[in-house]
């Protein structure tokens, strides 16, 4: 689920590198699923520190900053938030069908967020702990990515997406190229900082190893644990090092919940959570 | 015969979070004025229960991407309190400069990009841009110092991760907390311009009832501490706001509706009530500017110019803090053991009053959680505020008048995101016997 295949709008139809404003601007649409907003003020973010990607990009859906709201179809749609409700469901097959191409940002559109944690529970429990007459609430029982729902071209991964990253792949959209994002996990890039080790150092059980790199290793750096905002790296062996962490002390329920974080319904950190909750079961006997 | 006209809207734009309005007159007489909040929920509170009490601070971040900061300082203090942590020195002050950083970005967001567009006439900042260059380079500029502030103290604007219970994971460096200082200098000059300008904005006349909440500090402006007070003489500790608020669900929103008990009366809290309950407490030259404004200020449209105030305030308090910044020689967190507890707390989020509480187990792992946010409690008053001002807006054609009302609600900066993002009004004018009531919430257009 790391790489999605290239992005590839013929130049002809999108303005070339160095061209000034006079070429047509590629039509970006920005939606917003059950999410905090935090990715969608990246943008924000990114137009303040780069003022020239508004005479680049032509965002004509854009209901945070903007009350002009053009119909579709889009060149590009990108995505904030997870699918929680019924109409969601629906409203994400039209976008798909609007949108030329689509990218997910963010925790939330890429693995259901912070808020995937119901999944594991039962939907009326969740709804009566937060509201007195839960008939009123119209929910799913699960938060899920995007890409359980349809097609995606691209994720761009974080809690929140980092700046940098959505620049890039804005960039790639103009050039038409496949946006350049790492792969590796966090701990190249706690390397290349030169950031102490926080696992080996201070035997801090760390997500660091198996979660994607592209938040320049901010957690370590902070003397702390990596909680895995940006999601499991490709090929990341949880299991091996959950078990470094559990045979170095760390309790399993730490491990678990550690797991069991912001992107606890992405594949890989799902299947350990799974495997670490089955184990805490079994010693418990079965409770 | 009709004397009802029907409007409808369907996205309100430039809001934090997804809701709509519905408003339906029968003549002159306002019969229905709904603020609906329709962005789905998040269970947070159910989230919470069972996670170790160190995972609070990120896990409530993740409410909302505009005051991650509002959360997490609240959780702190509320955790703290509840098992007796003091944090170490210098923690206070670095809290402040970190809160002082969201304010200042929040509310130059506000300002400049949702706000000043509903009064210069535009769709957007982005358009408004083109006329108004040096309002929206302000105020990205403004935006972008009240982030440097959060990614020095707190490691990221969006979602810091130096927060912790006990103090910060570690001390900032010190150059660059002091590296800001030239930027707030900057920043304390523009915002002080800016109060000027849009106080010369033109406002609908709208005064509205003395109803306002917020903390009350004795000698500064109201971030992570002070007394819950309010305009009719409240005057009580933070962990006294179950005994005077409560929260109720309507059916029309996601979001729960605060009142104050026993009366059942909407209030409202943010910048206008912080300004009117605790403009005493501002710093000097913010105090000077507010001074040339006229008080009580009780009209929501004029909220912008409070948000101006505000961002004077914060980047004020932010430079002493930041010039005074020493690096402390003591570990940057309090170690603690957790115990069987509970503590509460409130701080000032930029949209106001924020409460919290948690309950812990012998363990250290929550066993129950409660988040009363600003929009929550303000959304009451805006339902309230339009039924008031809806007659005002009837002569006017329907695209002036929708487009007052949208005005109105986003006077009040609402965080739907934090409550609940887009907002669709429909204003319902046709004949009151042929249209039911509401049966279930709108759907999202």
């Amino acid at each position: 689920m790391t790489n999605m295949p290239a992005m590839t709008p013929p130049p002809s139809e999108l303005p070339a590198a160095g061209s000034q404003t006079a070429a047509p601007r590629p039509r970006v649409a920005v939606f917003k699923f059950s999410s905090c907003d935090g990715c969608q003020l990246q943008f924000l973010a990114a137009i303040g520190k780069h003022p020239e990607l508004l005479a680049r990009v032509d965002f004509v859906h854009f209901l945070e900053a903007s009350a002009h709201v053009d119909p579709g179809p889009y060149d590009v749609g990108f995505v904030e938030g997870s699918v929680t409700t019924p109409h969601d469901a629906e409203r994400i097959l039209e976008i798909r069908r609007q949108c030329r191409y689509l990218v997910t940002i963010g925790a939330c559109a890429t693995s259901g967020g912070i808020q995937a944690l119901r999944n594991w529970g039962r939907i009326d429990e969740f709804v009566g702990a937060v509201y007195a007459t839960p008939a009123f609430i119209d929910t799913l029982a699960t938060s899920t990515g995007i890409a359980e729902h349809v097609p995606v071209d691209f994720e761009l991964r974080g809690c929140p997406i980092d700046t940098g990253q959505l620049v890039e792949i804005l960039t790639a959209i103009l050039v038409g190229r496949k946006p350049r994002v790492p792969s590796t996990s966090v701990c190249a890039e706690c390397k290349a900082a030169g950031t102490v080790c926080v696992a080996v150092a201070r035997g801090i059980a760390c997500l660091g190893p198996v979660t994607q790199a592209g938040c320049h290793a901010l957690c370590p750096a902070h003397g702390r644990e990596c909680f895995g905002c940006f999601g499991p790296s490709e090929t990341a062996n949880l299991v091996s090092l959950t078990g470094h962490y559990e045979a170095g002390g760390v309790p399993r329920d730490d491990l678990l919940r550690l797991v069991r974080g912001i992107n606890a319904w992405a594949p890989s950190f799902r299947t350990e959570g799974d495997r670490l909750a089955a184990l805490a079961r079994e010693k418990d006997g079965g409770r | 015969m009709s004397t009802s006209r029907s409007i409808t809207v369907k996205a309100l734009a430039r809001v934090e979070g997804e809701g709509a309005l519905r408003i339906r007159v029968d003549g002159e007489r306002v019969e229905i004025a709904e603020f609906n909040i329709y962005e789905p929920p998040r269970f947070f509170e159910k989230i919470l229960v069972g996670r170790s009490l160190r995972e609070v601070p990120d896990i409530v971040a993740r409410i909302c991407g505009i005051c991650p900061v509002a959360y997490q300082m609240t959780a702190c203090h509320a955790l703290e309190h509840a098992l007796g942590i003091v944090p170490p020195e210098g923690t206070r002050a670095l809290r402040r400069l970190l809160y002082c950083g969201e304010w200042i970005q929040s509310h130059a967001l506000h300002v400049h990009l949702l706000h000043a567009p509903d009064f210069l006439g535009y769709e957007s900042g982005f358009t408004m841009a083109v006329d108004h260059p040096a309002l929206v380079e302000a105020g990205f500029r403004l935006k972008g110092l009240g982030n440097r502030i959060m990614e020095v103290v707190g490691g990221r604007a969006v979602h810091p991760v130096n927060v912790a219970v006990g103090g910060f994971h570690v001390w900032p460096d010190a150059d660059a907390v002091r590296g800001l200082v030239p930027d707030l200098v900057w920043g304390l000059d523009v915002a002080l311009d800016l109060i000027d300008r849009v106080s010369g904005f033109d406002f609908p006349p709208f005064e509205r009832p003395h109803d306002f909440v917020a903390l009350r500090h004795e000698t500064e402006y109201p971030f992570n501490e002070g007394r819950i007070v309010s305009s009719d003489g409240l005057d009580v500790p933070v962990e006294a706001f179950p005994d005077h608020f409560e929260e109720r669900q309507v059916s029309w929103s996601t979001a729960l509706h605060a009142v104050r008990i026993p009366s059942g009366r909407p209030y409202s809290v943010g910048p206008l009530a912080r300004l009117n309950l605790c403009r005493d407490r501002l710093p000097p030259r913010a105090a000077l500017a507010a001074a040339r404004c006229e008080w009580p200020m009780l009209n929501p449209f004029r909220s912008i110019i409070a948000r101006a105030i505000e961002i004077a305030a914060a980047c004020e308090d932010a430079l002493e803090l930041a010039r005074a910044w020493t690096r402390p020689q003591t570990p940057s967190t309090a170690s603690f053991s957790p115990r069987a507890s509970a503590g509460s707390h409130a701080t000032e989020a930029p949209r106001g009053l924020l409460w919290h509480r948690y309950s812990i187990d012998a363990d250290g792992l929550v066993s129950g959680a409660a988040i009363i946010p600003p929009t929550s409690q303000n959304q009451a008053r805006i339902e309230a505020d339009l039924r008031a001002f809806v007659p005002q807006v009837l002569p006017l054609d329907d695209a002036a008048a929708t487009l007052r009302c949208e005005q109105l609600i986003r006077s009040y900066d609402p965080c739907i995101s934090c409550a609940t993002h887009f907002l669709r009004l429909s204003i319902d004018r046709k004949e009151a016997s042929v249209i039911p009531p509401s049966p279930s919430p709108p759907r999202r257009g």
